[in-house]
């Protein structure tokens, strides 16, 4: 295994540790929202979808890189994008109703 | 290591150099953290969300320079043509939707991950690096399980399939050896190099779907949340993983920590419905121990009804002291507006009106507080179980609106059924009840709701509640 691997390995436990902590601290109100910002973050293979078409292009077989790297890159396009915008939408809501409180 | 130089006429690579790229990937990891943290504040949530948001854009700009992609044109178009899509339909779900629309995504992000797995595969399977062919196998699988899973639980949600627990004969060793298939499949990829990539992928994708399919179809309605919430953290997982098999250290940041609280997630749910984590992905379906003394129920409440027609209505008129507690069923009639104006009359009328909210109520956890919220209601006056539990013995009148097991007595004391154990709403002591049920039936549970026997202060008005909320808020007005 090279250092890179390792690193990696450190990071990826340090990562769920602090993970695992934080979200004790989330109310049960906000799980909804909660539950689908996580899920926009889980797009993050947005990074290697990119990472990975670029590689498969230069492969012996660009055509099977073509196609499967769009359609990676979509896919996990559509998760970021939609997963971030719908909990954008629903914290609005939240933040909105406080605030038209206030104003009364 | 994967690099694409060879494209251009001069490289990206070098503007960042390691240690800044490193440093920044470091940054944005905690900057995801801050987001995470930032959402445990209904005020900052927004931020957080957005905080989020920057990282991850930070991120694939980042990743774009330092490895070489900025030329690679196709991944424009792609990249576009996914975020419309995304876009579009962040826009389009109505709130009830939401649920489905999670899975959804959830589906497609594991169905990325297992693609880019596949690629570093099929790229790693000819070379020495058994660490890197190993997690790229795991990734594929973990990948393919939650795209597939979550298309079932999607279908299920939005009643493309049926909504019933589908248990098949032998359900339980067949998904058993599904399952050790998978993980000999996975062996077999990371350590020989003797069959054909393309033909051990293949094997891999199918029996990933079989398992993901076998895994989701058994899943009731009740126990979705739970489901939901576990595909999130494996879609995180396979994220992860993936990131191992490409070494990009950001992705397996960010995986693990969408993993990792995915999971916490996952079992705060199975502590507040009294499930057992392994229970559900064994497929021990709680309705099929259930309806045994069910039967008795419908002739008491009728005796009920009948003898005290006109009561509800006085008693909503005089108490000033008010919890309402909705259940999924309010989110099924699509009565939310309707419970906000009855609130909003008994306000108007000086009663103080409060929401309770059990933590696993309706089809994802915290559901019908964005139904509410979403209604006009103002995120105050919305209560979370602990703390309104003491409060149900002072009020003088607990309106219940499509819910049944989150409040079922039953949970204290019977022991031997699912509930047994489950934390409840104390409905039962407050000393007037109104239920708006569509029927009396015993909830996902299958156990029946002693509540609605009680002789005293109880008024069961049965039906779809947006028609008898608004008979009865016509009546009042």
């Amino acid at each position: 295994m090279e250092l890179i691997q390792y690193i990696l390995i450190v990071v990826f436990l340090v990562s769920t540790i602090v993970g695992y902590l934080l979200i004790n601290n989330v109310p049960s109100r906000l799980h909804t929202p909660l539950m689908s910002g996580m899920n926009a973050l889980s797009g993050v293979t947005i990074l290697g979808a990119l990472l990975a078409t670029a590689t498969a292009l230069q492969s012996n077989t660009p055509v099977a890189g073509y196609i499967f790297g769009s359609l990676a890159i979509i896919l996990a396009m559509v998760n970021v994008a939609g997963g971030f915008a719908v909990t954008n939408r629903m914290l609005r809501m939240f933040g909105k109703k406080k605030d038209s409180k206030d104003d009364e | 290591m994967m690099n694409s130089a060879v494209l251009l006429t001069f490289s990206t690579a070098n503007v960042l150099s390691d240690t800044v790229y490193y440093l920044l990937c470091g940054l944005l990891a905690v900057a995801v953290l801050l987001g995470i943290h930032l959402m445990s504040k209904v005020q900052k949530a927004q931020y957080g969300n957005k905080i989020s948001a920057l990282a991850i854009a930070l991120g694939i700009i980042i990743t774009l320079v330092k490895k070489d992609i900025i030329p690679v044109w196709v991944v424009y178009p792609a990249m576009a043509v996914g975020m419309a899509i995304g876009l579009i339909l962040a826009r389009r779900v109505r709130m009830i939707e939401m649920p489905q629309l999670v899975a959804l995504l959830n589906g497609v992000g594991g169905a990325a991950s297992a693609i880019v797995a596949s690629f570093a595969f099929a790229e790693l399977y000819q070379g020495e690096d058994l660490f890197g062919r190993s997690t790229a196998a795991l990734a594929v699988v973990v990948g393919a399980i939650t795209f597939f899973g979550s298309l079932v639980a999607a279908g299920k949600l939005h009643k493309l399939l049926p909504q019933k627990p589908v248990v098949m004969p032998l359900h339980q060793p067949i998904s058993l050896f599904t399952l050790l298939v998978l993980l000999v499949l996975v062996a077999w990829g990371g350590f020989f190099t003797v069959t054909a990539a393309a033909g051990l992928l293949a094997a891999m994708i199918v029996f990933s779907t079989l398992f993901g399919i076998v895994f989701s179809v058994r899943v009731g309605g009740a126990d979705m949340p739970i489901t939901i919430s576990l595909l999130n953290s494996l879609s995180g997982v396979a994220a992860a993983i993936a990131g191992f098999a490409v070494n990009d250290v950001l992705l397996v940041s960010v995986g693990g920590i969408v993993g990792a609280s995915g999971l916490f997630l996952t079992q705060i749910m199975c502590r507040a419905m009294n499930r057992n984590l392994l229970d559900i992905l064994l497929g021990k379906t709680t309705l099929l121990e259930k309806r045994d003394e069910a039967e008795e129920v419908p002739e008491v409440v009728q005796e009920v009804e009948e003898k005290e027609p006109v009561d509800p209505l006085t008693i909503i008129r005089s108490a000033r002291k008010v919890i309402i507690v909705p259940g999924y069923g309010m989110a099924l009639a699509q009565a939310q507006h309707l419970v906000k104006k009855l609130a909003a009359w008994m306000a108007g009328n000086g009663a103080s009106v409060k929401y309770a909210i059990h933590p696993v109520a309706g089809r994802m956890p915290g559901h019908m507080d964005v139904l509410l919220i979403e209604a006009g209601v103002p995120f105050e006056d919305v209560y979370e179980m602990d703390d309104i539990n003491e409060e149900f013995q002072e009020a003088e009148l607990t309106i219940v609106v499509g819910a049944n097991d989150v409040l079922n007595p039953a949970a204290r004391n019977a022991h031997g059924t699912p509930i047994y154990g489950m934390p409840i709403l104390n409905v039962d002591h407050c000393k007037n009840v109104v239920f708006f049920n569509y029927d009396l039936q015993p909830g996902y549970s299958g156990v029946e709701n002693p509540i609605y026997k009680r002789k005293e202060g109880v008024w069961i008005i049965q039906g779809d509640a947006s028609v008898t909320l608004a008979d009865v808020l016509s009546q009042l007005s």
